[in-house]
């Protein structure tokens, strides 16, 4: 009974073990991401990006149809063209990097939706907005690994001068110049995440699996390391609870996914120790000294 | 005195506008120089220009002690996200980037250098704080027990002691006499005369132009300071280009 519920479809359908897999790829990177992407103040410029990336898939689907290659090189050209072009708009102009970022990202969607919807069919334009983790090819499933584990390795390599550049700019500035070059890995590696969720969960929710768990995790610890492993822990948790539930009710899995790591957030929200709300109807006590 | 620094006709400021105009000078070795003048007469700029934050609009900034990111330089409004979890012996511990690099760790000495930089400004004990937590006069110390480990030959305050209590300030200008006994040359803006006089040997009365600068007691005299306020104020907004040649 347990079995069938929560293992058999794993054991007996490939499909949805490549899900399972994809997922966790996604869950483990993104994760960590989405702390930095917290502690940056950056969380609403994950979800810009990640709609950001939509007319470069689009044109890539326009040049070759619904082929890996060219809607991933199409994502992160267009992911990189928006992320530097509202950081030099902010730079030159007297406009905010938030501000312009929201004016790139809205012509971008606008745009990747009016080139999916010439050219293709509402399937399409469902696919591109929404992926569809059950149909990770193995190609795809490749491509979502090997980001994942760039992810990692990049993130350890910046670790020490992301985090100051974090905390104390100015110091990290009179100390090195590894200031400006670290941002835009950062942001490099924010895109590729970005862009391999969007095959597996669609541009609309690719930034999901990045940011849900990470808000959860802050809720529970006020440390990096610890909130980085639990971040991943929910992440993976998500996809798995995810594609059991949409496998036994036949509700769509990318959402499922997202929703499950909602879910996560919630309860979080409420009943974190490190800044849910249970800490409030405590009653109000404080020590000696 | 071998010089640590020299201003070669040195012009700074922000949008053309200068905000330092031809100033001409040397730091020597060793100095222990206050950097006074009234609000907006291009003190805090000297001091970016100094640590290569900013480029000069002309002349140039000689540094002879070290190069421009070993000079320790403790900006006047630090933007420290205090809301990032990262505790006091951490980012005390940063003060050692240049040795540690992107994954150096810690050898037991360092860690032991952390604790004494700690100690010596009276924040033993509060290690594993987060900076949250601190209050205005502890992170100020926090702050210059990392430019202690440092170790930098050249160290700039922009208003060190501004919205710090008399007994903190107090431990920190220990602090401060310490670097000038090490013969470190330390530049600090201030604006209280009275710490300037009793702690600080020379002083450079700034108002846009070097008004005075020298030893202390013969820089903030009646007269200059008074000059010095005239200068600032005769700023025109419809100034031409300057053609001067220092």
């Amino acid at each position: 009974m347990i079995y069938d519920l929560l293992f058999a479809p794993f054991a007996e359908f490939e499909f949805m073990r490549r899900a399972l897999i994809g997922g966790m790829a996604l869950a483990l990177a993104g994760a960590p991401l989405g702390i930095f992407l917290i502690l940056r103040r950056l969380s609403l410029t994950g979800d810009a990006m990640s709609h950001a990336i939509l007319p470069g898939a689009a044109i890539g689907y326009l040049v070759s149809g619904l082929s890996l290659g060219a809607m991933t090189l199409g994502g992160l050209i267009a992911g990189f063209v928006v992320a530097l072009a509202s950081g030099a708009v902010a730079r030159v102009t007297v406009l905010r990097e938030d501000a312009s970022l929201a004016a790139f990202y809205l012509i971008s969607l606008a745009l990747g939706v009016t080139i999916v919807s010439l050219k293709g069919s509402n399937i399409d334009l469902l696919h591109v907005l929404f992926g569809n983790v059950l149909a990770l090819d193995e190609p795809t499933l490749y491509l979502l690994a090997a980001i994942a584990s760039m992810t990692l390795f990049g993130l350890a390599l910046i670790y020490r001068p992301l985090v100051l550049e974090t905390v104390d700019p100015l110091f990290l500035a009179s100390v090195s110049r590894a200031g400006a070059p670290v941002q835009l890995i950062f942001l490099a590696l924010v895109v590729m995440n970005l862009v391999a969720g969007f095959h597996a969960l669609g541009t609309l929710m690719a930034v999901g699996l990045m940011m849900l768990p990470a808000a959860a995790a802050r809720m529970w610890s006020a440390d990096i390391s610890a909130m980085s492993i639990i971040a991943c822990a929910i992440g993976v948790a998500s996809a798995y609870l995810g594609l059991i539930v949409s496998f036994h009710t036949g509700a769509p899995s990318g959402p499922l996914v997202i929703l499950v790591a909602g879910l996560f957030y919630l309860v979080s929200l409420v009943f974190g120790r490190a800044g849910g709300l249970v800490r409030l109807i405590r009653p109000r006590r404080h020590l000696e000294a | 005195m071998a010089a640590a620094l020299h201003f070669h006709d040195l012009t700074l400021g922000y949008d053309l506008h200068p905000a330092v105009h031809h100033l001409e000078g040397s730091v020597a070795r060793g100095d222990l120089l206050a950097v006074c003048g009234p609000n907006g007469a291009g003190k805090s700029t000297l001091l970016k220009a100094i640590a290569g934050a900013i480029e000069p609009l002309g002349g140039k900034v000689e540094r002879l002690a070290c190069k421009a990111r070993e000079i320790a330089y403790l900006p006047q409004a630090a933007e420290i996200d205090r809301s990032f979890p990262v505790n006091v012996f951490d980012m005390v511990a940063m003060g050692f980037w240049h040795s540690l690099g992107l994954f150096g760790g810690i050898s037991r000495a360092q860690r032991q250098r952390v604790f004494d930089a700690i100690a010596s400004v009276g924040l033993t004990g509060l290690e594993d704080r987060s900076i949250g937590t601190l209050s205005g006069g502890q992170m100020q110390r926090m702050l210059f027990a990392r430019l202690l480990l440092q170790d930098a030959p050249v160290i700039l305050l922009d208003e060190p002691f501004t919205a710090i209590d008399s007994k903190t300030t107090a431990d920190l200008l220990a602090v401060v006499a310490r670097w000038h006994r090490e013969e470190r040359t330390v530049i600090a803006v201030l604006h209280d005369d009275e710490i300037i006089r009793r702690h600080f040997p020379k002083a450079l009365l700034l108002a846009r132009e070097a008004v005075a600068w020298g030893a202390t007691n013969d820089v903030l005299t009646g007269e200059n300071l008074l000059r010095a306020r005239r200068m600032v104020e005769a700023f025109d907004r419809q100034a031409h280009e300057c053609e001067r040649v220092a």
